[in-house]
């Protein structure tokens, strides 16, 4: 675990050694703001709460986060540091890990850097704050499992761009999975139980129930077993993958 | 001690190496040599962990790489070909990364970064990012990363690759200060570089093993080895010099070139013909500007044995 440790410190400081930490931390908070009062009507709604802002957050992921993740892995292999780093005394799982939870951590600062529009809420109304939490905590999962998504998609390749345009579409398909749009490609052909299952898997759904404060373990659970499970494939990927 | 048995690695229909074993003990610097593309690489990164083998073996220092890939990856400092690095660190902040991964700590990893630092030279240069860096400063970078933790095994994957002169010099004393008492194995198509680090040199082509000898013992298979070479103060005397070379029982073959006026005189196998040329020259007056005898010529033994 201790090397977990090492990678992770090693990767955060690297977001911050470039410029990539500061456009993504900018264009996340415009964004993140633009969206809930031009789009999610925060003032005209008339009512205190967040509602408005972490509606928008699964939209603003889909192309932030893989923006992200793309680097985690397939840099490693184009630059060959990843020769350099799987020769040391490592795990494999502890190096995914190390860098899923840089990227986790750096997306939980952006996210922490929206406390202004909390405090805002505060001044304006009372809030139902627990909900609030409950809501950070949502977008928060959501993010690692995009993230985890994205991390399995750098694993596949050594070009960032690549990387990015898989992540996007997997976590569109992973957000949309309750929704006509992925549910019909499967209708027509597959069991209802296997259209079910599919539509289980919605980002969406999930997110949606935690968004509105209500903390089901089983959403949480949702969100630990779809990281683990993409953090596994990952290491599977890099596996095959890592010397190509 | 490392050890590889029948290492085979296949990518798809290509072999990239096969059936490849050797042993090295402590104290061998052993020279990997070949024409690019031979399975030089890839040799090195199944030695290492890197690459799984498709069949075979390879163990450091007692830990199989495949069922013990920690301990053996801890004995190990390995230099990968070119290289790389993590460009967006400064040296200092890459080089406690590796201090950290290998588990320094306390009094001995301020020692052993204040080692490398002083010994690859990179005190000027340790507070810039990697990115900015000049060539030889890199590869220095990647030594010394190899080398933080004082490995009893070595494995560099052409350690002067694109370094200059005085470099190239510099990493050679660097690693025959470290040979006594480590197993170091490099990878390199610079045969002078085996001649002067090397003290067993294993030629592998088309990846398999074709040479595994000490670089005298290399160089010995050479159709010059004991041949004497002359060079002519005159070269008007050249033709006559040829003929009456040629004549001496002992010399099978003379090979000359007129524009440095140089003859060379290859035996019959076994035989030693530089008292007779000497004499020949005395004899018949022909001025030397010099007379050596050659031990063999690696770069033509590679030639004809990579062919």
């Amino acid at each position: 675990m201790r090397n977990v440790g090492i990678i992770m410190r090693r990767e955060l400081a690297s977001y911050f050694a470039t410029p990539l930490a500061y456009v993504f931390i900018l264009i996340f908070l415009v964004l993140a703001n633009a969206f809930t009062f031009y789009l999610g009507g925060y003032y005209e709604r008339g009512q205190a709460d967040l509602d408005p802002f972490f509606t928008f957050h699964p939209w603003l992921y889909l192309f932030l986060i893989p923006a992200l993740s793309m680097k985690l892995w397939a840099e490693e292999r184009k630059s060959g540091s990843i020769e350099l780093l799987m020769t040391q005394p490592v795990r494999l799982r502890e190096a995914v890990l190390g860098k899923f939870l840089a990227a986790w951590i750096f997306t939980a600062l952006a996210l922490a850097l929206t406390f202004p529009l909390w405090i805002t809420v505060n001044y304006l109304g009372s809030p139902d704050n627990g909900a609030i939490l409950a809501a950070y905590l949502g977008s928060l999962m959501l993010a690692g499992g995009f993230l985890a998504i994205g991390s399995c998609m750098s694993a596949l390749t050594r070009n960032q761009v690549v990387a990015f345009i898989l992540g996007v579409v997997a976590c569109f398909a992973f957000l949309l999975a309750g929704f006509p749009l992925v549910l019909d490609v499967f209708r027509s052909w597959a069991p209802q139980a296997l259209t079910d299952a599919i539509a289980s898997l919605s980002f969406l759904t999930h997110y949606e129930s935690i968004e509105k404060g209500v903390i089901d373990v089983r959403d949480l659970l949702y969100f630990a077993m779809l990281i683990g499970f993409f953090l596994l494939a990952t290491g599977i990927a890099l596996e095959l993958r890592k010397a190509d | 001690m490392i050890k590889t048995e029948h290492l085979t690695k296949h990518y798809g229909s290509l072999t990239a190496v096969e059936d490849v074993s050797f042993q090295v003990s402590a104290g061998e610097v052993l020279g990997f040599l070949g024409p690019n593309g031979a399975g030089k690489t890839t040799t090195m990164r199944m030695l290492t962990g890197f690459v799984t083998p498709t069949s075979g073996s390879a163990s450091i220092c007692g830990h199989d790489i495949d069922t013990e890939p920690l301990a053996a990856k801890a004995a190990l400092g390995y230099l990968p070909e070119g290289a790389p690095l993590y460009g967006e660190m400064t040296v200092r902040q890459f080089l406690g990364f590796i201090a950290d991964l290998r588990a320094l700590e306390g009094e001995r990893r301020v020692a052993r970064l204040a080692h490398v630092i002083e010994h690859l030279q990179l005190e000027s240069v340790l507070e810039q990012t990697i990115d900015t860096l000049s060539k030889g400063f890199r590869r220095r970078v990647g030594l010394a990363q190899a080398i933080v933790h004082d490995p009893p095994v070595l494995i560099l994957d052409e350690p002067t690759d694109g370094l200059d002169p005085n470099q190239k010099h510099e990493v050679r004393a660097l690693i025959n200060s470290m040979a006594r008492d480590k197993i170091i194995v490099i990878s390199t198509h610079l045969l002078e570089e085996v001649e002067a680090v090397c003290t067993r040199a294993i030629i592998i082509a088309r990846g398999r093993i074709v040479a595994d000898d000490t670089p005298a013992g290399l160089a010995a298979r050479s159709r010059y080895h004991n041949a004497v070479t002359m060079q002519l103060e005159q070269p008007s005397q050249l033709l006559a010099a040829r003929e009456a070379v040629a004549a001496l029982p002992a010399v099978a073959q003379v090979e000359m070139s007129e524009r440095d006026a140089r003859l060379t005189a290859l035996p019959h196998s076994g035989a030693t013909i530089l008292p007779a040329l000497s004499e020949l020259a005395a004899r018949s007056g022909i001025k030397l500007k010099e007379l050596h005898l050659e031990s063999g010529r690696l770069d033509e033994v590679f030639r004809t044995i990579t062919a």
